[in-house]
């Protein structure tokens, strides 16, 4: 995973609240088998209405997304976040993420940044003001910066910590093989296993 | 200080616990299906063929893509198949255990753990899937995880994770004839919303709890997430030990006996605290049906579809008119006029073999409209048999209605059972998302019962608008 230090780029406002992860990718699209190329489906039932702020010339090679509270409900697929990633998107702004989808972006290096709402209206009114408005989300010191607007945003330390070295959980985790063996050592016997039984 | 059960489970599977880092707990049970799971399989092979660590504590089963009529045919759609087949490729390569279409334990991953008796108290359990709170009704510890942590689980049997806070959801008093635990777990997600239980572990709990059938517990654990919760819990009692008992993977003699001796000690503490708690009374309860396109967007059925001046603030002033624009519905009008073409029965929420009988109690003697296309698909085969042994499936038939095989289905519509652009259901489904049937359809979330007098009336009704059967 590349390490994310600080970002800048443009931004798109998504006026919506309860951005469910169905509409930032519908099932049609989780039948593949890749990691990658998902680009399509992105929002891509709201995508085919013109007025759909994606849909807007000036908010192509936008790199920010700044949506509504509650954003990333419902289902655990992480294909929303490969969604919003290969489409080009590296940080999302809400007041509001659901907590799997927030653990999933950190897993997968886009970055979840929660700031308040008040921020959020703020930044939708700078940057329909003017779409080429740059958005800078520094992770090193939790802050959104676009025009005169200088905001914290709210991030878990370790996943700041992890995104910011670039560093891959199972790795960690199996530095520590010895500890989960001495675990599975003391589990009860009683305790199911999946093997079938005949 | 006395624990809560959700921190009971957490303390006794941390593997390692460090200051300034997530604990690293130990996972009892992962179950897996084919969406959620390729990318980790594949991510195992990149990382220089990474074994699964314990294949013995891991379990597969198609649930998501599958047919529900014609399953022994190859399947049709090209990447539908492509997927399934991944999955049992993936399974044979890293020796999981896979029950496939055409297994008499094949089914959806939330209906066949419990019924085979992997589920059990005190236990973790996760999933590539967000339902996997379903089996918090045993009172394990289960949650739904990415596809990165799928992997990280097959890798290392462990994930590192933050406590969650704890929220005591009390339902005290007896629920009033014809309210189910779909109602119950509606009405909690109407108050608190989507996001009122983000952080959170929900535990269920009060006399209207205990009264509850393990059925009813899973139905309501099994939408937690739709309150925005990471997982739901209810303490294991004589009910849980009881549906348990017997079952093909629970455990037997001493092993059983003192299985039940740590099971009792894992009831909240009476001087446990809890970081919040909601009150509900259950006798103000009656059956709940949702208008919009979120869980959190339901009412009872005997109101009105809201108008925006009903709206708590300006985010939710949006909100509704979005969702009564999508939904094609008046403000102000009556639940029941709301008409529907399609009504579905089954999921992992509502699709059991009690929702089955439920449904079936109504349907005896009375048929399904001539407006209406009813579908019903069992959770699972041991379900579809059970329900056919008891008769069900005639019951349902006579009635108008299709009887098909095990699946999700119609819950999220990534198999062929779908709604039309503009269609609107009554589901025993958990998401009422926009385009969650099928894109354009309009869903309205409902327990067996709503979704069986809904059938025969062709509009959104509870049993008891229902004119007798005439008795012979
Ligand atoms: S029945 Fe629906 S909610 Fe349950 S696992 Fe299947 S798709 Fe998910």
């Amino acid at each position: 995973m590349e390490k994310f230090i600080v970002h800048t780029g443009t931004a798109v406002p998504l006026r919506r609240s309860n951005v469910d992860t169905d509409q930032i990718i519908p099932a049609e699209y989780l039948k593949r088998i890749t990691r990658h190329g998902f680009e399509d489906g992105l929002f891509s039932a709201w995508r085919k209405d013109p007025a759909f702020v994606l849909n807007q010339p000036h908010y192509e090679g936008a790199t920010v997304l700044v949506a509504g509270p509650d954003f990333g409900t419902g289902s655990s697929r992480e294909h929303a976040v490969w969604a919003l990633q290969d489409y080009g998107f590296a940080v999302v702004l809400s007041s509001r993420f659901a907590d799997i989808f927030r653990g999933n972006s950190g897993k997968g290096g886009l970055l979840s940044a929660q700031v308040d709402q008040e921020v959020i209206e703020a930044l939708w009114a700078a940057i329909e003001a003017d779409p080429s408005l740059d958005v800078t989300v520094d992770l090193e010191r939790r802050e959104v910066r676009a025009g005169d607007l200088v905001a914290e945003f709210d991030v878990d330390d370790y996943v700041r910590w992890r995104l910011m070295e670039g560093l891959d959980d199972i790795g960690i985790t199996l530095q520590h093989a010895d500890d989960i063996a001495v675990f599975e050592a003391s589990r009860p016997s009683w305790k199911p296993t999946t093997t079938p039984v005949i | 200080m006395g624990r809560t059960l959700a921190e009971k489970v957490w303390d006794d599977h941390v593997v390692r616990r460090a200051t300034g880092e997530p604990d690293l707990l130990y996972i009892d049970l992962h179950l897996v299906h084919e969406v959620t799971s390729p990318q980790a399989f594949d991510g195992l092979r990149h990382a220089h063929h990474r074994p699964v660590r314990r294949t013995d504590l891991t379990l597969a089963t198609e649930d998501h893509n599958v047919p529900t009529i014609d399953i022994l045919q190859p399947i049709a759609d090209p990447v539908s198949k492509a997927q399934v087949d991944a999955l049992r490729h993936n399974c044979e390569e890293f020796g999981v255990p896979v029950y496939s279409l055409g297994s008499v334990d094949q089914g959806i991953v939330h209906v066949v753990g419990p019924q085979l008796g992997l589920t059990q108290p005190g236990m973790t359990v996760v999933c590539g899937d967000s339902h996997t709170s379903t089996h918090g009704a045993f009172g394990a510890l289960a949650f739904g995880i990415g596809t990165s942590e799928v992997e990280h689980v097959l890798a290392t049997q462990t994930l590192p994770l933050k406590p969650f806070k704890t929220m005591a959801v009390t339902v005290d008093g007896a629920l009033p004839e014809g309210v189910t635990a779909k109602d119950v777990i509606l009405a909690v997600i109407a108050k608190i919303g989507t996001g009122g239980g983000q952080g959170y572990v929900l535990e269920y709990r009060g006399s209207a709890i205990e009264g509850l059938s393990m059925e009813g517990r899973m139905t309501l654990c099994n939408m937690s997430i739709e309150a925005g919760a990471r997982a739901g819990m209810i303490a294991p009692d004589d009910t849980t030990f009881a549906y348990l008992k017997g079952r093909t993977h629970a455990p037997t003699g001493a092993d059983w006996d003192a299985a039940v001796e740590y099971w009792h000690t894992l009831p909240t503490d009476p001087d446990a605290t809890f970081d919040a708690e909601v009150v509900i009374d259950a006798s103000t309860l009656t059956p709940f049906v949702t208008w919009g396109t979120n869980p959190g967007q339901g009412l009872p059925l005997s109101a009105s579809v809201p108008t925006p001046d009903d709206a708590r603030d300006e985010v939710d002033r949006v909100a509704i008119e979005r969702a009564i624009e999508y939904m094609g519905l008046t403000p102000g009008m009556p639940l029941r006029d709301i008409t529907v073409d399609t009504v579905f029965v089954g999921s992992c929420t509502n699709g059991r073999i009690e929702d089955l009988r439920a449904v079936a109690e109504i349907l005896e003697g009375r048929t399904v409209a001539d407006s209406v296309r009813m579908l019903v698909v069992p959770g699972s085969v041991r379900v579809k048999q059970q329900a056919e042994e008891e008769g069900l499936d005639k019951v349902f038939l006579n009635a108008g209605a299709e009887w098909r095989e095990a699946g999700c289905s119609m819950c999220l519509a990534m198999n062929p059972d779908k709604l039309a652009p503009g269609e609107r259901s009554a589901s025993t489904s958990n998401r009422n998302f926009e385009g969650r049937q099928g894109p354009g359809g309009r869903t309205h979330l409902v327990s067996p019962a709503v979704a069986a007098a809904t059938a025969v009336t062709g509009h959104l009704s509870a049993p008891a608008d229902l004119s007798p059967v005439a008795t012979a």
